[in-house]
């Protein structure tokens, strides 16, 4: 059993976060979350009915079970800190968790985060006594500032959204993962199980996955294969992988037959 | 020229079914891949019908003698909340070109009423304006301008807009880059197919599309390409624009544009609207009315007609016998309701979004 992921003191048996965006229909959603096993699920707070009115054609939260995850609003959609902490600040107001994705990406095309507003609202998010998760490009030093600032964890992407190009942002991401004093999720891009679990065997703390799942053939079964990728990277990482070596490493010693003749 | 415009230029040239059907299949994917297994619903709001410009194809054309009405804020209140009724949280006001009727504060006063009746999402397609126009609408809580160039072709254009503001070609070309200044977040462009070769128009799109996209790169683009539909006046399309060809112009612009998004209105027929909504379409209105009070009837005791700029009162009995509303601004193909939209949209595998906005990202609060 692998040991359980701890965010700002609270502790989730899966390291396979979900986002909701881009499925077929709400009733799937809610399959392919029980199937993944996902304990945090990232809901965008544009999408979701903020005036307590429980609005039937804005009730993505209500397809969500409380019992078994814990909602994490996120801000898609705001271009910068001002309106992300408007956002959240709303979100607060209306019941939902004092948690928050903080995702600023004023570019819509690449949905790439912004780094300058990001760390603006984090400092206000935190001080508001807000658990902060942050998306951000893969930048070390970023990820410093932002837990200086006091966030949760950070969650540097591996590809942009949507783009299902697994980790190219290799390099950095082992920085940041060898400097952090807080969880690291890898989010964003992962498009197979086998780049999650390429993610957890380098140390990542957990994953954020959404397009691949929402948007497979099967969302349930390939929720189940994400499931099943994230744990066994998170295994393999805690036994620790073997060393790479260029030669082939025989189970009985070649050179036994020296010791033999003593 | 790009790669980006070259590799559409070359997408619309005429090509082999076989070729159409595997694009189709690559614009499937980036669809998905980028906007997921949803599709934006909206509808359009009719403000008025009033219009100060003479332009050939369209019903709303000055000297047409249509039944005439702008509704008052409160109407359009009226309007609105049947709307929300039935689902929607994405409005489109739509007016004509007028400033003594649709001007500025009175269009302030219908965005700062939508936003107070808890409308999320609202969206204008009325008369350009100045930059310094637009950003009391962006601040009253309006996420999104949709202004068409109709033409891209100057001759036709000029050929098409005998009178008023809107012969001015370039005043309306640069409105899009006016509208991204003024701070909309979300900005329509489109073309109205019928007017002048498809693929001309369809390339001069894109580089307007292109253009636009470095220079507002906060800005979320989308594009239409409506056909023309019968309108009082009677126009008649110079050209044909096939089913197929639009399908073509929408799968170019998926593979050129992956990440724009495409919206197709109920000028389309249900069948090619649910064969594009799988190909490469992210938004769609649905149930729609092109009347100012054709939602709920309100507006019809006022009803009249405008000769010359001036008001002139119905004999009574005329409106009994003309269908006591106003007119529309073109027949519309896609006559299911709302609700029907959604539950096909659902039949093909699509979950539609009704809110995808919410007001507290923008705007006064």
């Amino acid at each position: 059993m692998s040991a359980p992921l701890l965010i700002a003191g609270r502790e989730f048996r899966s390291r396979l976060l979900l986002g909701t965006g881009k499925f077929s229909s709400n009733e799937r959603m809610k399959e392919a979350i029980e199937a993944s096993g996902a304990e945090l699920v990232t809901v965008a707070l544009r999408r979701a009915d903020l005036t307590g009115r429980h609005d039937p054609f804005a009730n993505i939260l209500e397809y969500i079970d409380a019992e078994k995850c814990l909602v994490l609003p996120n801000t898609s959609g705001a271009m910068n800190a001002e309106e992300a902490v408007r956002l959240c600040r709303l979100a607060a107001a209306a019941g939902l968790p004092r948690w928050v994705k903080l995702e600023i990406h004023p570019d819509p095309r690449y949905l790439l985060p912004d780094p300058v507003e990001t760390l603006a609202a984090a400092e206000i998010l935190v001080k508001e006594g807000f658990t902060v998760l942050p998306y951000i490009n893969a930048d070390p030093v970023l990820a410093l500032r932002l837990q200086d600032a006091g966030c949760a964890t950070v969650m540097p992407l591996g590809a942009p959204i949507g783009s299902n190009r697994g980790i190219e942002t290799r390099a950095q991401i082992e920085i940041i993962l060898e400097q952090a004093r807080v969880p690291v999720v890898v989010d964003a891009g992962l498009g197979a199980p086998s780049q999650a679990a390429e993610a957890m065997e380098m140390g990542a703390d957990a994953v954020l996955v959404n397009t691949a799942i929402a948007v497979a053939k099967d969302p349930i079964r390939m929720a189940r294969a994400f499931r099943a990728a994230v744990e066994a990277g998170r295994d393999a990482f805690e036994v620790g992988l073997a060393a790479e070596r260029r030669t082939a490493d025989p189970t009985s010693p070649l050179t036994a037959f020296l010791h033999a003749a003593k | 020229m790009n790669s980006r415009l070259a590799r559409f230029e070359a997408l619309i040239c005429p090509c082999s079914e076989a070729e159409l059907e595997a694009r189709a299949r690559e614009a499937r994917c980036l669809t998905r891949r980028h906007f997921g297994a949803t599709m934006r619903l909206f509808a359009p709001l009719y403000l008025s019908n009033e219009c100060v410009n003479s332009c050939r194809y369209c019903g709303f054309s000055r000297e047409n003698p249509i039944l005439r009405v702008t509704l008052t804020p409160e109407q359009v209140e009226t309007e609105a909340r049947h709307l929300l009724e039935k689902g929607f949280r994405n409005l489109l006001l739509v007016a004509g070109e007028h400033p003594r009727y649709v001007s500025r504060s009175y269009l302030v006063e219908c965005v700062e009423r939508l936003r107070a009746l808890g409308v999320p999402s609202i969206h204008l397609e009325v008369g350009p304006m100045e930059t310094d126009d637009y950003r009391p609408l962006v601040e009253a809580g309006a996420e999104g301008l949709v202004v068409y160039q109709e033409t891209y072709d100057r001759r036709v254009y000029a050929a098409m807009h005998l009178a008023g503001p809107k012969k001015d070609y370039d005043w309306r070309l640069a409105c899009p880059q006016r509208a991204c200044t003024a701070g909309f977040r979300r900005v329509g462009l489109g073309a109205l197919l019928g007017l002048a070769d498809w693929r001309e128009e369809a390339a001069a799109l894109a580089h307007h599309l292109d253009a636009l996209l470095k220079s507002c790169w906060k800005t979320f683009f989308t594009v239409s390409m409506p056909r023309l539909r019968p309108a009082a006046g009677e126009f008649e399309p110079s050209v044909h624009v096939s089913d197929r060809d639009l399908a073509q112009f929408v799968i170019a612009t998926r593979l050129a544009f992956p990440q724009v998004g495409i919206t197709l209105s109920t000028r389309e027929s249900p069948a090619l609207r649910d064969g594009l909504a799988g190909v490469g379409v992210t938004m769609m209105s649905a149930g729609s009315h092109t009347e100012p009070g054709g939602y709920t009837g309100v507006g019809r005791e006022d009803l009249h007609r405008t000769a010359k700029g001036c008001r002139v009162e119905l004999a009574s009995g005329a409106i009994s016998s003309e269908g006591e509303h106003a007119t529309e601004q073109f027949a519309i193909a896609d006559a299911r309701s709302a609700e029907e939209v959604a539950a096909r949209l659902r039949g093909l595998g699509l979950e539609p979004v009704w809110k995808d906005w919410d007001p507290a990202l923008a705007g006064r609060r």
